[in-house]
């Protein structure tokens, strides 16, 4: 097992310091990421994002939480530097989002494996594309991300081969290989079973606390995002702005007893009433028990 | 192996039927044999002149996987362009179209006149067939990559060219084959159609198409049908020679392959 992932301060750092996210970090004037009056319209369109800002320390574990047309996947996307800011600024570590995708993974909701790749070739990918590393680097360094997320036994099968939620572990191993500080995950879990989302959920707080990177998540989900972040930031439509940001106070590691713990239910109670209140109408989808 | 026998049966059973029904329609009937010949006839036939028969069949054959070879080649060089931006797509994909469209028979004057008879000519009409489908499959393959893999491409800073080797080329096979598949077929029927009006003259150099005008103006309609034979037979092993190397390329990933294994 490689230490964690050490979270340094772009600059001045200072004394680490235990905060209840559970992540050692040093304390940094400066955000990890702060995202200022930001815009985003296509064209003379209806603007998508109006007047964003947000900032994320190192450590943090962000989930974007709205109804669809929130424009949070696009938010995601501007931080990745996946698509062009139409006014205001992103920062990332210093750096703008294209110049800081060596600091980042993505994930998206599908888990986007190449077909022809078994699944330590998929892992590979992102050490092949980045990292100049010989090839039995590459496959050591591709073999402990697999044993990681659980995968050893289907190392050399297909993605054909796989169920929705093994896949997703996969593309989760992928992200992770080229040891990222930030993690973007865009709705990663929305596509599968209850049952594995719950699982997934907890193993990914557990990469985390291994590796300590820091994560934006979107999600429909109420309670996979209180389980899951430090801070939900709910948002709303038309156009997208952010409307309230809640501090998730339960301190990690979260474990599977937390989700029927009442003072989590009566947090998810009271996101999705924001949520619901902000938006209208009954957000059908995001009703999680 | 045990399936593909089992899946051959079947088929045979009814190549055995049609052919007993057809020797004795030609008995009963008394069809004359410049008409419909018995089957027997025609393997006989075969058999007698299977020395001339070879010949027109291996210069078909030479004429066919060459041109199709060429048009393999051209037609993902082709395809590689266009695959560079919709808009060489746009300027081109009109006159790769006209490959498709503009009849063969429509050229062939233009060929004869430029390239003369002989095999040249004969694999140009060949190629002019096969291009096509190959184009658009492969174009197609190359350019349908989904959204989220090239922005994951694009996360990891990749290069034009490891987007193309890493990426679009593997994305492409199953399209390229379904291509080739396509142009196998087409390949024998240009080698045919080629050699209709510019095989050589010369005696002995002219393939199956040749050899078919031939023996049908001779009334040798039993050597017709045997020529018929020859041209389905060499079809028939050349789309099977690249679907088993379609086999061989995507079996262990792609979902067709998959499928024809369960069935």
């Amino acid at each position: 097992m490689r230490p964690p992932h050490p979270i340094s301060a772009p600059s001045q750092p200072v004394a680490p310091a235990s905060t209840p996210n559970g992540v050692t970090l040093a304390l940094s004037p400066r955000p990890f990421i702060s995202v200022e009056h930001l815009h985003k319209q296509y064209g003379q369109g209806a603007p998508i994002l109006s007047d964003v800002s947000l900032a994320i320390a190192a450590g943090d574990f962000i989930s974007l939480i709205g109804p669809s047309g929130c424009g949070k996947s696009t938010l995601l996307k501007l931080v990745a530097g996946l698509i062009p800011v139409s006014q205001g600024t992103i920062n990332v570590d210093g750096m703008t989002p294209g110049n800081a995708r060596e600091l980042m993974s993505f994930i998206f909701q599908d888990a986007t494996l190449l077909p022809w790749r078994n699944v330590i070739g998929n892992v590979e990918l992102g050490l092949e594309l980045e990292a100049s590393l010989d090839a039995s680097r590459r496959a050591e360094k591709a073999n402990d991300l697999i044993r990681l997320v659980g995968l050893t036994h289907v190392a050399r099968h297909y993605p054909r081969q796989l169920s929705g939620g093994m896949k997703m572990r996969v593309s989760i191993a992928r992200a992770l290989a080229t040891r990222p500080r930030l993690l973007l995950m865009d709705e990663p879990f929305g596509a599968l079973d209850e049952m594995t989302r719950d699982r997934l959920n907890e193993e990914i707080l557990r990469l985390r606390s291994e590796q300590g990177w820091t994560a934006l998540f979107v999600t429909h989900s109420v309670a996979e995002a209180v389980f899951l972040s430090t801070r939900v930031v709910v948002m709303q439509a038309n156009p997208g702005r952010i409307r309230r940001e809640i501090p998730i106070p339960f301190p990690f590691p979260r474990t599977e007893a937390l989700r029927s713990d009442p003072a989590f239910l009566s947090l998810v109670g009271d996101v999705s009433h924001a949520l619901r209140e902000l938006n209208g109408a009954l957000p059908g989808k995001e009703s999680h028990p | 192996m045990k399936r593909f026998f089992a899946d051959a049966v079947w088929p045979m059973a009814v190549l055995v039927l049609v052919l007993m029904l057809w020797h004795g329609a030609t008995v009963v009937f008394k069809i004359p044999a410049y008409v419909l010949p018995d089957p027997l006839r025609v393997i006989e036939a075969g058999m007698d002149r299977h020395e001339s028969l070879a010949k027109a069949l291996r210069i078909s054959a030479v004429a066919a996987v060459g041109g199709f070879l060429l048009s393999v080649v051209a037609g993902v060089a082709t395809a590689l362009l266009l695959a560079q931006s919709p808009l060489i797509r746009r300027c081109l994909v009109p006159y790769t179209i006209l490959l498709q469209t503009v009849p063969i028979v429509a050229i062939a004057p233009l060929i004869l006149m430029w390239f003369g008879s002989g095999l040249r000519s004969v694999i140009l009409v060949v190629v002019i067939i096969c291009l096509f489908p190959i184009i658009a499959n492969t174009t197609q393959g190359l350019t349908s990559v989904d959204r989220n893999l090239l922005d994951l491409f694009r996360m990891s800073n990749a290069s034009r060219l490891q987007v193309l080797f890493k990426l679009r080329l593997p994305h492409a096979l199953p399209a390229f084959f379904t291509g080739l598949r396509i142009s196998s077929g087409l390949s024998v029927i240009g080698a045919f159609s080629g050699e209709w009006f510019a095989s050589s003259k010369s005696v002995g150099e002219g393939g199956l198409g040749y050899s078919i005008i031939y023996a049908s103006s001779q009334l040798q309609t039993d050597y017709l049908f045997a020529l018929v034979l020859a041209c389905a037979a060499l079809g028939t092993c050349f789309f099977l020679t690249v679907v088993a190397c379609e086999w061989i390329f995507l079996h262990h990933w792609h979902e067709s392959a998959l499928k024809a294994e369960e069935d």
